[in-house]
């Protein structure tokens, strides 16, 4: 006669306990907001200057120089070894005369360069690389190869950028993780409180040969409602506190260096880590508090 | 059935509450265990409702053996033992049926099993029309019957009643015993755990009295036999 799992039932015992100890479970959605809403901030932050970073990645190229007694056929046929260097995504190869040319351009009224030899200049790479962190060592590696004279990157550029990512990282990563903790310890007192307030109605579930299941799972819902009420009032206060920074900062920076995502183009991520982890949360939180009952 | 085979019970603080009880309850009997205060009758309670384990000894309980019963396997082993208490801890902002409902949904039962086993109890123990009340709005004896109609609504085997008449007057006391000796009379086995000696004297049952641990007599008649001790 018995029926395994009653969603209902655990349903409506779950939310109805919610009002019970109305205050509680506000503090705990409070928590879980102001820990996503850090969580958020920081992640969104990373995401930024991540994407800031790939944009230099993109734009960030880097010259090797090759040795001046080289033919054009030699130092085209560098290419390939210049390639096989790790980390290098794109190699472009330009001659004396287009780097000239490059040169000339936009100085052709200054008569003294009209007669330049192309002789002045060497040939030289345009070297892309994949992971900026790694400019440096990739740039010494390219000068390695026989036939490179010299490269030209700017390294100080590349580090500045990876050094405040790493950093906005770092320090997401650190109040995720205490503020995941405080959240927890909140919701798994406010679920100890409900189960305080039906201590009477346990004991008889329990005296009547209810299992450890089915006394848990209305508790483990009315975390989850919590979590998840939480992540859901985050996800737009996030939203509205993104579009006032992203407003700031574009206003307060002429030179448009820094380009930020739209919240939008990010909702299908935000939201589904929002509620996963204020979902997690609350029932990490349930279980934590009702752990006891698990012993008859 | 319950068997308790020459059970010790020494709770941490080193009280020695049983030494050395055997007891046979057989299913469809009546049985009345007595004694004083701090006899060990509460202790016997416990071990049978899994609540606690024998120090020592054997204790089987309607074919389950609680020595060696898996925790998980406790819920189902009280599904057969339907049990009253003394307060009659009742849920008091739920009403009469949703007092049974309770424990019928504690256990997974539909609703349909709800609709027709609860006026089917609330109809033996006489409170049909008291549905709909809550347990403030009803006499001590009826929220005893409320109880005792909880105890039931599960379809128990056995029906445990700890002091059951402990805050009746008399006459509501006789009442409830005479309503446990109709569901005795209906098959289900019934323990009346009682101290009072005048209300087990007006029955023709079986006795069993614990004192200090051990079980000092176990006939069929009144009290101690009739025997002050």
């Amino acid at each position: 006669m018995a029926r395994k799992f009653d969603a209902g039932y655990y349903f409506s015992e779950g939310f109805h306990s919610i009002f019970t100890h109305g205050f509680m479970s506000f503090a705990a959605v409070c928590m879980i907001v102001a820990c996503l809403l850090i969580m958020g901030s920081f992640s969104l932050l990373a995401v930024n200057l991540d994407h800031m970073l790939g944009d230099l990645e993109a734009e960030n190229e880097f010259l090797a120089y090759i040795e001046e007694d080289y033919t054009e056929e030699q130092a085209r046929s560098l290419q390939a070894k210049i390639e096989a260097v790790p980390n290098v995504s794109q190699v472009t190869f330009v001659t004396r005369q287009e780097a000239l040319d490059d040169f000339l351009e936009g100085r052709e009224t200054n008569d003294l360069l009209n007669s330049l030899p192309a002789e002045v200049l060497r040939d030289r790479y345009r070297i892309h690389v994949a992971d900026i962190e790694r400019l440096k060592e990739t740039s010494e590696a390219v000068r390695q190869v026989a036939g490179v004279a010299n490269v030209r990157a700017a390294v100080e550029i590349a580090q500045g950028f990876v050094l405040v990512r790493n950093i906005a990282t770092g320090v997401a990563v650190v109040l995720i993780a205490i503020l995941a903790v405080v959240s927890l310890f909140i919701i798994a007192n406010t679920i100890k409180l409900a189960t305080f307030y039906r201590r009477e109605e346990i004991a008889i579930m329990k005296m009547c040969g209810a299992t450890n299941a089915f006394i848990q799972w209305p508790f483990v819902v009315e975390g989850m409602i919590l979590g998840l009420t939480g992540a859901l009032i985050a996800f737009f206060a996030q939203w509205g506190l993104y579009q006032l920074v992203g407003k700031l900062i574009i206003q307060g920076n002429g030179l448009s260096l820094v380009t930020i995502l739209p919240y939008t183009a990010m909702v299908k991520t935000i939201l589904p880590v929002f509620c996963g982890t204020g979902a997690l949360i609350g029932v990490g939180g349930s279980l934590l508090a009702i752990r006891k009952f698990l012993q008859v | 059935m319950i068997r308790l085979i020459d059970v010790y019970k020494e709770y941490d603080n080193g009280t020695k509450a049983l030494k050395g009880v055997n007891m046979r309850i057989d299913d469809g009997e009546f049985v009345f265990l007595v004694g004083p205060s701090g006899s060990g009758k509460s202790t016997v309670i416990k071990l049978i409702t899994g609540e606690i384990a024998a120090t020592e000894g054997r204790l089987m309980v309607n074919g389950y053996n609680l020595n060696n019963i898996a925790p998980r396997q406790i819920p189902y082993m009280r599904r057969t033992l339907g049990i009253i208490f003394q307060d009659f801890r009742l849920i008091e902002k739920k009403t009469v049926y949703e007092n049974l409902a309770f424990v019928m949904r504690a256990i997974g039962a539909s609703n349909r099993e709800l609709r027709r086993r609860i006026p089917y109890v609330l109809q033996l123990v006489g409170l049909e029309q008291k549905a709909d009340r809550y347990p403030g709005q009803l006499s001590g004896g009826e929220q005893q019957r409320v109880a005792i109609a909880r105890a039931l609504v599960n379809n128990p085997s056995m029906i445990i009643a700890d002091e059951p008449t402990g805050n009746l007057d008399p006459q509501r006391s006789l009442e409830i015993m005479m309503l446990l000796e109709r569901i005795n009379e209906l098959g289900t086995t019934v323990l009346v755990v009682t101290h009072e000696e005048e209300l087990v004297n007006k029955f023709t049952k079986r006795v069993v009295a614990i004192q200090d641990g051990r079980i000092i007599s176990d006939e069929t008649g009144g009290y101690y036999n009739g025997e002050k001790i």
